[in-house]
């Protein structure tokens, strides 16, 4: 045994791949269903009358957001970890029984609190919160999972060869505190049977449902501090986190300059929790917190823009990589789309474009282009880059690669771009008025004139889809591609024709 | 008399400046030092992503018996 060369261990990188492929295409799936069921009511009813409680609007879209926020996203960020951490901190999972144990208890007590999301969703077992629609039960394993998760990352990091900590490394560990911090916070509930209602009746209520321990005003500031962060430590740091390690190690160089990356940091942490408020505006929280979520909003421009520029800086002189490899592609234009996304975000929390901006299809645009346009690419490039270092074998098909990479940035194009005119005009038509204060249109005018955009948003979706799809199949095919030698591995990935 | 609203109002203040401080000073420190306590150049840390081999020398090993 001690005479074998010491090798890094993916073993848990591989299994959580496998989850991130699998949930991607289960929560893009039912995605772009609900478009079409948006643009095309008759789709709600896909499988027949009987079946329609299960595959009406309501019923799927928790299960679209917590797929690909809580499955896809985070199978990624997993993946990702046990990839990066071992190689940052050069050491091995392999030299460490404990550390194997606990990441194999990660993944697997990962995939039973999936199954039972996936099992409880589908039968409307929900608190009706957004994004924290798990009833106590299943909070509970999702705290488990979350501190063997952590005990992954602090263990690791205690075996470490390496004194600092790489900048991604800092990433992760933001996204491990902050996540436990905002999911413990927003889910403090109360399983109904322990209550008593004002007129005396206890045991209300089956087992596992549960009340949240905020009511009112109070509700909504815990819930949208929550879901925005969410935002923040689950699509932004995290992803921060991969293109920090992915791209100056795929493109062999060195981040433009590390001490902004440091900066950046600080800045993102210091600022980013104090933005949720503008998904208040206009509501019955004080004036004051909501001009604060605005201003916070406004400056987070700042470390945003930060990273991303600094990213796009690491490839200076080397802009003929971009034409030259999909991987770089997918990367640069992720880094893209998180500065436009994070200028957009800004831009809707000022308050008098809020007025227009609110309730409308263009917060979903905005969403959607902040995660299919950077966390998708990202966590696909990052696997893309991790398949070759995984199973020793280069990426199936280089082309298929290229025309996924167009195929889905059509895709995300025309999605955000349908939702910024449908969102503008809906917000315009909601509050045209007439001399006397009468409202110009009634609801179902809206819906009319939308319609066009909804269909073109499904094409998008679907786009996405279909090139997920691709992603799916190139990585399952490069497990069996041309076997390569370490010294192919340096930076560039191998890929075939 | 001071109300509690008020006191958290000019304590949430004084915390944001003092934040603001706090990361303007960081942000000077770094640029004038350029080098961490450990006298490495900050920017020489992109290694850790570049060269993370096994058997590639760390940037700063943990400790001298254990490299």
């Amino acid at each position: 045994m001690e005479n074998r060369p010491l090798e890094y261990d993916y073993t848990i990188a591989k299994m959580f791949m496998f989850t991130t492929i699998l949930l991607g295409i289960v929560g893009m799936l039912i995605g772009v269903i609900l478009a079409f069921q948006l643009a095309f009511p008759g789709v709600n009813l896909i499988l027949g009358e009987g079946l329609a409680e299960y595959t009406n609007f309501s019923r799927l879209r928790p299960l679209h957001t917590d797929a690909v926020i809580f499955g896809f996203t985070l199978s990624g960020v997993f993946a990702t970890w046990y990839y990066v951490g071992q190689r940052v901190l050069k050491v091995s999972m392999a030299e460490s029984k404990l550390l194997m144990a606990l990441g194999k208890a990660h993944f697997w007590l990962y995939l039973v609190v999936v199954v039972a999301v996936v099992v409880s969703l589908f039968a409307g077992v929900t608190t009706s919160k957004e994004y924290a629609e798990f009833e106590w039960p299943i909070d509970i394993a999702v705290v488990l999972v979350w501190v063997i998760f952590g005990m992954s990352i602090f263990g690791l990091i205690g075996i470490r060869r390496e004194k600092s900590l790489y900048i991604s490394i800092w990433y992760y560990i933001a996204t491990f505190l902050g996540i436990a911090m905002l999911y413990l916070f927003n889910n403090m509930e109360i399983p109904t049977i322990l209550g008593t209602s004002a007129s005396g009746e206890s045991g209300i209520g089956s087992w596992y449902h549960s009340v949240s321990m905020y009511a009112g005003t109070n509700d909504a500031l815990v819930q949208w501090w929550y879901g925005h962060n969410a935002v923040a430590f689950g699509f932004t740091v995290p992803i921060v986190a991969m293109i920090y390690y992915f791209l100056p190690k795929e493109s062999g160089q060195a981040i433009y300059s590390y001490k902004l990356s440091l900066l950046s940091f600080w800045g993102l942490m210091f600022v980013y929790l104090w933005a949720g408020g503008h998904h208040l505006l206009y509501s019955t929280v004080p004036d004051w917190m909501q001009t604060m979520g605005s201003i916070f909003s406004v400056i987070l421009i700042l470390p945003s823009w930060g990273s991303a520029i600094n990213m796009l800086l690491t490839m200076k002189g080397e802009w003929q990589q971009v034409a030259a490899s999909p991987l770089i592609k997918f990367m640069v234009l992720g880094s893209t789309f998180y500065m436009f996304s994070t200028l957009e975000g800004p831009i809707q929390a000022i308050k008098s474009v809020n007025a227009i901006a609110h309730f409308t299809d263009w917060i979903v645009g905005h969403v959607h282009d902040g995660v299919l346009g950077w966390v998708g690419f990202m966590i696909m490039a990052s696997l893309y880059h991790m398949a070759p270092r995984v199973f020793k074998r280069e990426i199936y098909s280089k082309s298929l690669m290229a025309t996924q990479f167009w195929i889905q940035t059509l895709g995300v194009v025309l999605y955000f771009t349908s939702m910024w005119i449908a969102g503008i005009t809906q917000g315009m038509m909601w509050r045209a008025h007439d001399e006397f204060g009468n409202l110009a249109y009634s609801f179902i005018d809206t819906v009319t004139v939308l319609h066009p955009y909804y269909a073109i948003r499904g094409v998008g979706g679907l786009l996405y889809l279909v090139g997920f799809l691709m992603f799916a199949y190139n990585i399952y095919k490069t497990m069996s591609a041309r076997p390569v030698e370490e010294h192919e591995l340096q930076n560039a990935s191998p890929m075939g024709a | 008399m001071v109300n509690i609203a008020e006191l958290q109002a000019y304590g949430y203040f004084t915390l944001t400046i003092l934040l603001v401080l706090a990361l303007y000073g960081y942000i000077y420190h770094l640029y004038s030092t350029k080098k961490d306590v450990d006298g490495v150049d900050y920017e020489s840390y992109s290694d850790m992503a570049l060269k993370d081999d096994i058997d590639d020398t760390p940037v700063s090993p943990k400790s001298d018996k254990e490299k």
